[in-house]
């Protein structure tokens, strides 16, 4: 493989790995909050590039992405109203199987409102040839939108979790939520926060990546096993991890092409997921001490 | 328990001559055909049911088994030998008798494996990878475990769609039929396939399949393992302090219900004449999910009723487009307003509550 090539392949793992973060950290906000895994996190993804798509006719593009991401916090924190809130201790069995019937119904709903029809936003900037060198590696100008967009997500959670009393207060509930509950917080409003902001960063990340990947109905479940295995890859909850974890995932799945058929990509990091939940289920960074607090 | 046990699975063989004598009655012998694929996807969920429902292990990759238990069967029984005739495996099998000559529509020499050895490799199959897979897999718990079995299930649907051997995104046709018994005097022979005079004797073959199925679990369950197994589902800590070996019983649960996958798999390839990368899908592992959960984790008979009806429904059509949604659906309600099952609902009570407000 020559030095190009490596560079070549190297940049999309990165492009990728940035999505697969996004996902990974919306798994991680509603885990942190809630301790269930949702199901439906990668439909989220879908619906941001399906509805962005729709509304672009109408706005310009900036317009269409905020107004579908702020649309996609709406259908989360619905979906945790009707569903999830009532509930009272339900079994993990039960959430699992509910966030898997949301999922099917968003991909059906989908299926539905926009047919099978693959689509995508237009490029950003330019179009889909158009592309700048560094040194003799050509990139999309969309790959560099796709990490700035992933980059400031990441950034500007941190910021929120770390400094507003909001984000404090939701760290607070992710802690201990009893002892959240008795300095005043009122815990229920941060899971339902939990859901809008994991659907908004979904939707965004959505958008950012359509003009590359392209959407159709269906095509939340796969990133949505890629993005819990990049969760599970950097310990589930730690979302600092899950983007180097993400990055990871992402070069190792561009670098597998040149070795084996590109219809087994999924069946390979697929493999990677089952392996560390055999042999590391803590995570690569994560420590065994404090695995063995959680429930596997 | 004994008596009820038995007078249950009674009712069962008469509401099978039931079926028939209303499908014979309403002259409409066509619903005998999805009434034989019900059966045979109903032998999925009982399985799948004692899996989650006694054994406590959710498995969202059913399909998979299914597929394993559908595919190897069709390819064996499909794919012809006859090119490497000469090499030492073929020769092997066809010392055991094992190979079926035959001729294509071209008149060219065709070499297949017999239909009894391609079930009995396709069920092997399914139980081997469900020990490899449940060795690791069974030691998870919750989210781990439910994701773990998906991505078993997903693997196995890319591994289909990839390989040329088993279809691509075609699947196998022209699945022989299966002939289970040759002709007997005045009896024909007993054939599993789709052909219409066929179609009597595989619906009480797959009814009868289903009711053995049904009586070796209900007699699981009876027994010392299927206690073992509940007192794992109710507190693994307890049942492990108590001396039950609970890894080695959720092992063996967890390849029996594969392998009454994998049969129900075999069978109605052999019945439908081919197989789809569609029987693999996540959608049918969340199906037979769903189809657990509405009758009843822990109700063998809420799950065999369920299962059967609804996806004779579904078989049917009568949801059309809305197939997986409805599904889905069903899967959100039951498990908001009945997580022990619909048949579980005591409606008396409900009822009077919501019109008299009587205390709960």
């Amino acid at each position: 493989m020559s030095l190009d090539l490596f560079f070549q392949y190297l940049f999309a793992g990165i492009t990728y790995g940035a999505i697969y973060a996004v996902v990974a950290i919306g798994f991680n906000i509603i885990y942190n909050a809630t301790g269930i895994i949702n199901f439906a996190q990668g439909e989220f993804v879908m619906l941001g590039g399906m509805i962005s798509i729709s509304l672009l006719p109408f706005m310009p593009l900036w317009c269409a992405i905020a107004a579908a991401t702020a649309l996609t916090m709406l259908i989360g924190a619905a979906i945790e109203m009707l569903f999830i809130r009532w509930l009272q201790s339900p079994s993990v069995l039960r959430l699992i199987i509910i966030t898997i019937g949301i999922s099917i119904l968003l991909r059906e709903s989908a299926l539905h409102i926009w047919g099978e029809s693959i689509r995508s936003l237009p490029y950003f900037y330019g179009n889909e040839i158009t592309t700048f060198s560094v040194g003799s590696v050509h990139i999309s100008p969309q790959v560099v939108w796709v990490i700035a967009a992933s980059g400031v997500m990441m950034g500007g959670l941190s910021l929120f979790f770390k400094s507003t009393p909001i984000g404090r207060e939701m760290r607070a509930c992710a802690a201990n939520r009893t002892a959240a509950l008795l300095c005043g917080i009122n815990a229920r409003n941060m899971v339902t926060l939990s859901f809008m902001l994991s659907a908004g960063i979904g939707a965004l990340a959505g958008c950012v990546m359509s003009p590359i990947t392209y959407t159709q109905y269906d095509s939340g479940t796969s990133l949505a096993i890629k993005g819990f295995t990049v969760a599970i890859l950097g310990g589930l909850g730690n979302s600092m991890a899950a983007v180097a974890a993400g990055i990871l995932l992402g070069i190792i799945e561009a670098f597998s092409v040149s070795v084996v058929p590109l219809a087994f990509q999924d069946a390979i990091s697929i493999a990677i997921l089952l392996i560390i939940l055999f042999v590391k289920p803590h995570g690569l960074f994560g420590s065994s001490e404090a695995a063995r607090l959680k429930d596997f | 328990m004994l008596t009820r046990k038995n007078y249950s699975l009674a009712g069962l063989c008469l509401a099978t001559v039931g079926l028939h004598l209303l499908t014979v009655l309403a002259d409409a012998p066509f619903y005998l055909t999805q009434l034989t694929m019900a059966a045979y996807y109903g032998l999925v969920i009982i399985g799948l049911g004692v899996l989650m429902g006694y054994a406590g292990q959710i498995s969202i990759g059913h399909a998979g088994f299914f597929a394993i238990g559908g595919y190897v069967s069709a390819a064996l029984t499909t794919r012809n030998l006859a090119p490497f005739e000469a090499s030492w495996p073929v020769r092997l099998l066809d010392g055991l008798g094992l190979l079926v000559p035959g001729q294509d529509v071209y008149g060219a020499h065709l070499l297949t494996v017999s239909p009894w050895a391609a079930c009995g490799c396709a069920v092997t199959a399914a139980a081997v990878i469900a020990l490899i897979i449940g060795v690791p897999v069974l030691k998870l718990k919750g989210h781990y475990l439910a994701m773990a079995t998906l991505g078993f299930g997903t693997i196995i649907y890319r591994i289909l769609l990839a390989s040329p051997y088993f279809g691509e995104a075609d699947g196998i046709s022209e699945t022989p039929g299966f002939t289970l018994l040759p002709a007997l005097g005045s009896w024909g022979p007993l054939v599993i396939s789709g052909d219409v005079e066929h179609r009597v004797a595989n619906f009480y073959l797959a009814w009868g399949v289903l009711i053995v199925g049904a009586w070796l679990l209900l007699n699981l369950i009876g027994s010392r393992v299927g206690r073992a197994l509940r007192s794992l589902h109710s507190s693994e800590e307890a049942a492990e302090a108590s001396g039950v070996d609970t890894a080695r019983f959720k092992l063996q649960v967890f390849i029996l219900s594969a392998v009454y996958a994998a049969v129900a798999g075999a069978l109605l390839t052999h019945f439908n004449g081919g197989i789809g990368p569609s029987e693999a899908s996540v959608m049918k592992s969340v199906r037979y999910v769903a189809l657990v959960a509405v009758g009843g984790m822990t109700n063998l008979w809420g799950a065999l009723i369920m299962g059967v009806g609804l996806t004779f429904l579904s078989l049917r059509g009568v949801f059309g487009a809305f197939d997986d949604a409805v599904f889905g659906l069903i899967l959100i309600f039951v498990m908001l307003f009945a997580p022990d099952g619909i048949l579980s609902l005591r409606l008396k009570p409900l009822l009077r509550r919501m019109f008299l407000g009587g205390p709960s």
